[in-house]
Parts: C-alpha cells; sequence; structure tokens
C-alpha cells in the first residue's frame, strides 16, 4: 500500500528553520500502522503540543495564585488539536476554513499561530486580551482573521451554527469547510442531532467536519454510566455520514485522519464525522482541583517515546524544547502582569456594531436610552 | 391600503432585491405555503427549514457570521423558547468575543394574542426579549411601520428581532407603503398567492420604495395634555381609540406613544410628555410579573417622581400560566378596549 500523502492541505505548517537544516531528518519518517509523517513535521507537532501544555499548565497555576480565577482547557488533547490546526484552510472569509470551537481547542489555536501569550492574557483578563478583553474564560476563542467563531462556555450550541457558516460556503464555491468541535458529553444535546439535520438535507448536503472529542467524561459523570452507543460515529450512519474513530492521542494517526475527513469536506462538499479518542489530563476544569490524572495517557509522553525510538530526538533535545517553551511562558506571563487591565469604561465596548439607522446607539452601547 | 403581513412581506423583497438579504427561512416558510401567516409568500430567497427552532437560531447565527444576511421566522414566539440560550449568544457574542465578529440577524416572530391561539399561539415575548442585551428588538402596531421597521431591521448590522403583533396582521393601515398600488384588490392580485394550487404562480411586485423607521423613535398618535399613553403592538391601537372615545365623552386629550422599539426606546418621547401631563400610564399584553413595562415605569419614578401629579401606573396581563381556549379566557387575561379605557380615564382624572 502506497503511503499517504501528508500535507497537502498544510497550510499552516509552519517548519521550524532548525528543522529544515538538519539533513539528516530528510528522508526519516515516525509511523503508527500504515502511517507516517516525516520527521521534520513530527517536530513541529511536537513543538506545538508541549508549548501548548506549557500554557495551559501556567494557566493552572495562575488560577490557583490568584493571578486568574476560574480554568478550563485542554491538557491531553495536544496531538488531536495540534494536527487539525496545521491542517486548517487559515484565513478571513467563506474560502477558509470555519471554526466553530469548544473550550478545549487551544493547541489548535496554537499550531494557527497563536501566540502563546494571547491564551494567557485572557487567562490573565487583561484589557490586550484579543479574543475576549478580558471578559470570556479561558480557552473562549474568537478571531476573525481566521474565522474562529466566539466560543462560549454553552455546551454544544456550535453545532447548530456549523450549518450556517457551511451553507455560505457551499453556495461560495472553492474548498472552505466548517470545522465543528465538542466533546463527547456534549453529543447528548439535541444540538448535536441539529448538526446532523441540517448538514444531510436533501440538496443541500453541507461541507462539515463533525469533529467529537471524547475524552470519556462530562465533568464528574463518566460516559459509559449514561451513554448506550458504542461509538459516537455511528449516529451518522442514519443520515449517510460517513466518519472513522482515531486515537487523538497519536499524533501520527490523527494526522492521516483529519487530512482524509479534510479531503472529504472539501471535494465532496459534504459533511464527515470524526471521533477523537483523547485524555483529559487535569480534570474538568479548576473547580474541580485541576490535579494532574495519573492514569490517563499523556499525548506528549506517548509522542517522546515513539520520536525517541525512531531516533529523531534525544533525551537532551525533548528537555531543550520543554525548556524553552517554559521559557517562553514565563516571559509571556511576566509581560502580561504588567499589562493594561480593562477600566469601567470598558464595559460597554462592543456591544453594538455601529448603526445607521439606530437613533440611540449609532455607534455603540452607552448605556439605557437617553 | 396594504395589511400589515402584506407589509412585512413587500419589506422582505425590498429587502432580498436591494438590501442584500440572503437567506428568509424557517418552518413553512418557504413555497408551496410561504409562511403560517403569508409573510413570506413569493420571496425567492425563501426556504423551508427542518422543524427546529434551535436549528433556526444558530443556522441564522452561522449564515450572519459568515458574511449573509438571513432573515429568520419562528412561527410564533410560543416556540422561540427553547432558543433562550442561543439568543442569548446571538446578544453576547460581539461583546465576549472583543467585537470582532458583527452578526446581522433579523428574528421576526408573530407574538401576543388575539387570534383565539390558546396556551401556545398566544404568548408574548417583549419582556423575555427585553432582557436579551445586545439585541435589538422592535414591534410594529401598522403595515406602514412594519415596512419601515423591517428594513432598518435589515441594514442593523446586529441583532434584530421583530415581533409581529398576531392580532393586527390582517389588518390595514391609514397610509400606503411607499410604491403600493393603489387598488387594495390589485395589491392583493399582485402579491397574494392563490388559494390551492400555486405551482405556477409567481408575484408581481410594486415597485416599492426604501423606508425606514429610524430605531429607537417613537410616535405620537395622539397629543393632548390630559395624561401620556405608551403603547406597542396590539394595544396599541386600543389605547388610540379609547383616547379618541375619551376625547369624544370628557373632552379628554391623551398623548398615546406608539413605542416601537422596545430596546433601544424612545426615551427623549417618554420624558418629554410625561413632563407635560404629569400623568403617565403604559399599557401591554405581556404578564404582569416581571414585565418590561414596570421597567418603564420605574425610570418615570426614578427620574421624574416630583414631575408627577399623580401615581404612575400599568395596565398588564395578568399573571396566569396561559390564556385560555374560551374567550373568556383571552378577554380576561389581556387588557381589553373596556378595561384600556377605564384605566386611561382614571390616570386622567385622579385628583393630583
Amino acid at each position: 500500500m502506497p503511503s499517504r500523502k501528508t500535507s497537502s492541505n498544510a497550510t499552516n505548517k509552519q517548519v521550524p528553520p532548525e528543522a529544515n537544516g538538519r539533513a539528516a531528518l530528510a528522508d526519516q519518517v515516525v509511523t503508527t500502522g500504515k502511517d507516517s509523517l516525516p520527521a521534520d513535521l513530527c517536530l513541529h507537532i511536537h513543538s506545538i503540543m508541549v508549548r501548548t501544555r506549557a500554557m495551559e499548565e501556567r494557566m493552572i497555576k495562575m488560577s490557583k495564585s490568584g493571578e486568574g480565577y476560574f480554568w478550563i482547557g485542554g491538557p491531553g488533547e495536544e496531538a488531536f488539536n495540534s494536527v487539525l490546526g496545521l491542517q486548517v484552510k487559515k484565513g478571513s472569509g467563506p474560502a477558509y476554513d470555519y471554526l466553530h470551537f469548544h473550550y478545549r481547542n487551544s493547541a489548535a489555536l496554537v499550531a494557527m499561530g497563536m501566540p502563546l501569550i494571547d491564551g494567557i492574557r485572557q487567562m490573565g483578563m487583561t484589557a490586550t486580551d484579543p479574543h475576549s478583553r478580558g471578559r470570556n474564560f479561558p480557552g473562549h476563542y474568537s478571531c476573525r482573521e481566521w474565522n474562529v467563531i466566539p466560543v462560549s462556555s454553552v455546551i454544544e450550541i456550535q453545532y447548530t451554527m456549523a450549518p450556517g457558516t457551511a451553507l455560505v460556503q457551499k453556495r461560495h464555491g472553492g474548498d472552505g469547510i466548517t470545522i465543528v468541535c465538542g466533546g463527547d458529553a456534549g453529543t447528548a444535546e439535541g444540538d448535536f442531532a441539529t448538526c446532523l439535520v441540517w448538514s444531510t438535507r436533501p440538496g443541500n448536503e453541507l461541507p462539515i467536519l463533525i469533529v467529537v472529542e471524547n475524552n470519556n467524561w462530562g465533568i464528574s459523570t463518566s460516559a459509559c454510566s449514561v451513554h448506550g452507543e458504542k461509538r459516537i460515529i455511528d449516529r451518522g450512519k442514519a443520515f449517510g455520514i460517513p466518519g472513522d474513530v482515531v486515537d487523538g492521542n497519536d499524533p501520527v494517526a490523527s494526522w492521516h485522519a483529519v487530512q482524509k475527513a479534510m479531503d472529504y469536506c472539501r471535494s465532496r462538499r459534504r459533511p464527515y464525522m470524526l471521533e477523537a479518542t483523547v485524555s483529559r489530563l487535569y480534570g474538568h476544569s479548576s473547580s474541580s482541583g485541576a490535579l494532574r490524572v495519573k492514569n490517563e495517557p499523556d499525548c506528549i509522553l506517548l509522542f517522546e517515546e515513539k520520536l525517541l525510538a525512531a531516533g529523531i530526538l534525544d533525551q537532551q533535545m525533548i528537555d531543550r524544547v520543554h525548556a524553552d517553551a517554559q521559557a517562553e511562558v514565563d516571559a509571556a506571563s511576566d509581560q502580561v502582569a504588567d499589562e493594561p487591565r480593562p477600566v469601567p469604561e470598558d464595559v460597554y465596548k462592543d456591544t453594538y456594531a455601529p448603526s445607521k439607522v439606530d437613533v440611540v446607539y449609532p455607534e455603540d452601547y452607552t448605556g439605557l436610552p437617553d | 391600503m396594504a395589511t400589515l403581513v402584506q407589509a412585512v412581506r413587500m419589506a422582505l423583497h425590498y429587502g432580498e432585491t436591494y438590501l442584500g438579504v440572503t437567506d428568509i427561512f424557517g418552518e413553512d416558510v418557504g413555497p408551496p405555503l410561504g409562511g403560517v401567516f403569508t409573510a413570506t409568500q413569493g420571496l425567492k430567497t425563501a426556504w423551508n427549514s427542518p422543524l427546529d427552532e434551535r436549528g433556526i437560531i444558530g443556522t441564522a447565527m452561522g449564515i450572519a457570521y459568515a458574511g449573509g444576511r438571513p432573515v429568520a421566522e419562528i412561527q410564533f414566539c410560543d416556540y422561540g423558547f427553547n432558543t433562550t440560550d442561543l439568543l442569548k449568544v446571538a446578544g453576547n457574542q460581539r461583546w465576549a468575543g472583543a467585537g470582532h465578529f458583527d452578526l446581522p440577524l433579523v428574528l421576526m416572530m408573530p407574538s401576543g394574542s388575539g387570534i383565539r391561539g390558546s396556551l401556545y399561539h398566544s404568548h408574548s415575548f417583549e419582556s423575555w426579549a427585553s432582557r436579551l442585551a445586545g439585541w435589538k428588538i422592535v414591534m410594529p402596531s401598522n403595515p406602514l411601520d412594519a415596512y419601515g421597521l423591517m428594513l432598518s431591521a435589515i441594514v442593523d448590522p446586529n441583532p434584530v428581532m421583530v415581533l409581529l403583533p398576531k392580532a393586527l396582521l390582517r389588518v390595514r393601515g391609514d397610509q400606503r407603503i411607499p410604491g403600493e398600488p393603489e387598488d387594495d384588490a390589485l395589491l392583493k392580485e399582485m402579491i397574494d398567492a392563490p388559494v390551492g394550487d400555486r405551482t405556477r404562480w409567481q408575484p408581481r411586485w410594486p415597485d416599492l420604495k426604501e423606508y425606514f423607521v429610524l430605531l429607537a423613535q417613537a410616535a405620537l398618535v395622539r397629543e393632548g395634555d390630559a395624561a401620556t399613553v405608551v403603547s406597542y403592538g396590539r394595544t396599541l391601537p386600543l389605547c388610540a381609540q379609547a383616547a379618541d372615545e375619551l376625547e369624544r365623552e370628557a373632552g379628554l386629550c391623551f398623548d398615546v406613544i406608539d413605542l416601537r422599539g422596545i430596546f433601544p426606546y424612545d426615551w427623549k418621547a417618554i420624558r418629554k410628555s410625561v413632563l407635560k401631563t404629569g400623568r403617565f400610564l403604559v399599557v401591554n399584553e405581556d404578564t404582569e410579573v416581571t414585565n418590561f413595562g414596570e421597567h418603564l415605569l420605574r425610570r418615570v419614578i426614578d427620574e421624574h417622581f416630583y414631575d408627577l401629579l399623580v401615581r404612575p401606573r400599568v395596565l398588564l396581563g395578568q399573571h396566569i400560566p396561559g390564556i385560555g381556549l374560551n374567550q373568556v379566557y383571552e378577554r380576561n387575561s389581556v387588557p381589553q378596549l373596556p378595561a384600556i379605557i377605564e384605566a386611561i380615564k382614571a390616570v386622567a382624572t385622579e385628583l393630583a
């Protein structure tokens, strides 16, 4: 069986210069079963995973030190989200991918190029937080330039919005798709079914990559105690939606599963469902203590074992990647500590877009009508 | 003169032809029915959705995020309650998301009593809606305002809810829509789909003109100094009728203000009138616990207590589980003309 292509859609593939420069890596690959990825791409993915983890762990510390309040995020989902973010067709408007994320997709944003400091700014509730001006919980991203629809704490509602962006994309033409992500617990909400129904209206099938990041938990409730279905993707069968289950802790397998799913949505302009089994390494959130979970696989450790076994990294190099990531978040959190916080005058900002037909609020909200 | 529902249909035609409306959709909104109240007959961008209110709101949001201009319909506001968290997010996404995305969507919902609609075709929604910060909410009481408010809702880049008073949808106005033909029968022939087989029917749209009713601009529909009466939607024409009767019977003349905008609302118009009359009454049919009219009452008390001659008051729908089908229930649940006359007379004649 010929090896699969690895990077035809890798719009955000940003291979580090030092990796490019290592001629010895040029022909090396990392494999999972029949899937493989080139060594330089694996190093890049590894770096994203480690940097994202360092950012999340700093944010957890901030939630305990008083520099921030509530923390929620995606430690344990870095492998899947890194390769997802790297393959996004990044841009603004319907020619590019729309992203309806939930609050555990940080690695996808980092893979797309989000500076770590922006995640820390949101945790620190600064006025400079580009995603929410210090208003929203961490991991609640928003970015018009990259079609990242504002993330809400309300579980699963993003699945109702995905058909809307995908409908505009289908009419627009091209290969832009809509990607919607959520957890396994949220699939119990009717909004998941909404996405299945609205993405398969006869004659109006929509290019939506329906992702379920299955960490097996809804806060404290295990999936097996409240769900009878064996595989979530089986729910797509009734709608003719093909799907796949992938080990979301394995970036090699995940890369190919995401690529296959994206290729299907981009070319067929129809929905596809991808269920990624992932870990939840710090519990649900700071509300459950955000303590390190020891009995679930850690995608970073697993990947490092693979990279060591393949001779692509040695322990010294791994340590350097971690040290560099730590230095990056140290510098970022130092900077965030000195950045301006919101002021009372910011309370009304960005409530309304300017309107030519509104007598009271032609620019933005200014308090009760006067 | 066009009916209110014909005015909405013409506004939507104008919107999809000249103002960039890309999708008009909801349950039974597209052909063959064109809406359970006929508001969307003959429109080129109208389509039928699955029977899924949350899907309707979510999809409208997605279309708007991606640069479209949707007008979505929830068939009756009574069925919009399961969309409340989506409505909240539509209203707060810009604020929560640091102003990255505009969300130019219009949601129209028939609202209120008056069609013998029993429990689930008689709800009011404006008090619920008024709590949805980030939205703008309007409610016309006549066809020309419906046309002008709908065009404003379409061009405003924020989510705008257009609450349509069910009881007035078939009522004709006393002013023509700009471009509307002189002959009502001709208008009907041009834009109303025939009963029965309509597979080959095509509308012939009049040469309509742009006409905006600006948001938060109330209309003073009667003028006088006996008291200030604020209303909107179904109860507005009843308040005007009550004022006319009291003028004939008692020589009392009233400021009757059609608020037209629930939020933002025209506070200047209310304040100016209260300063003139010193007497204030707000009338609507939403349930009294807790009612948007109470907010207006609170502001009148807070800001004009010493300008008032008598206690300000409200006439609202009763706090009961629903409106019953037997008309005894409806007549005794929401304000009717006799009670409105009584309330207006009382606020005007109480000794200062």
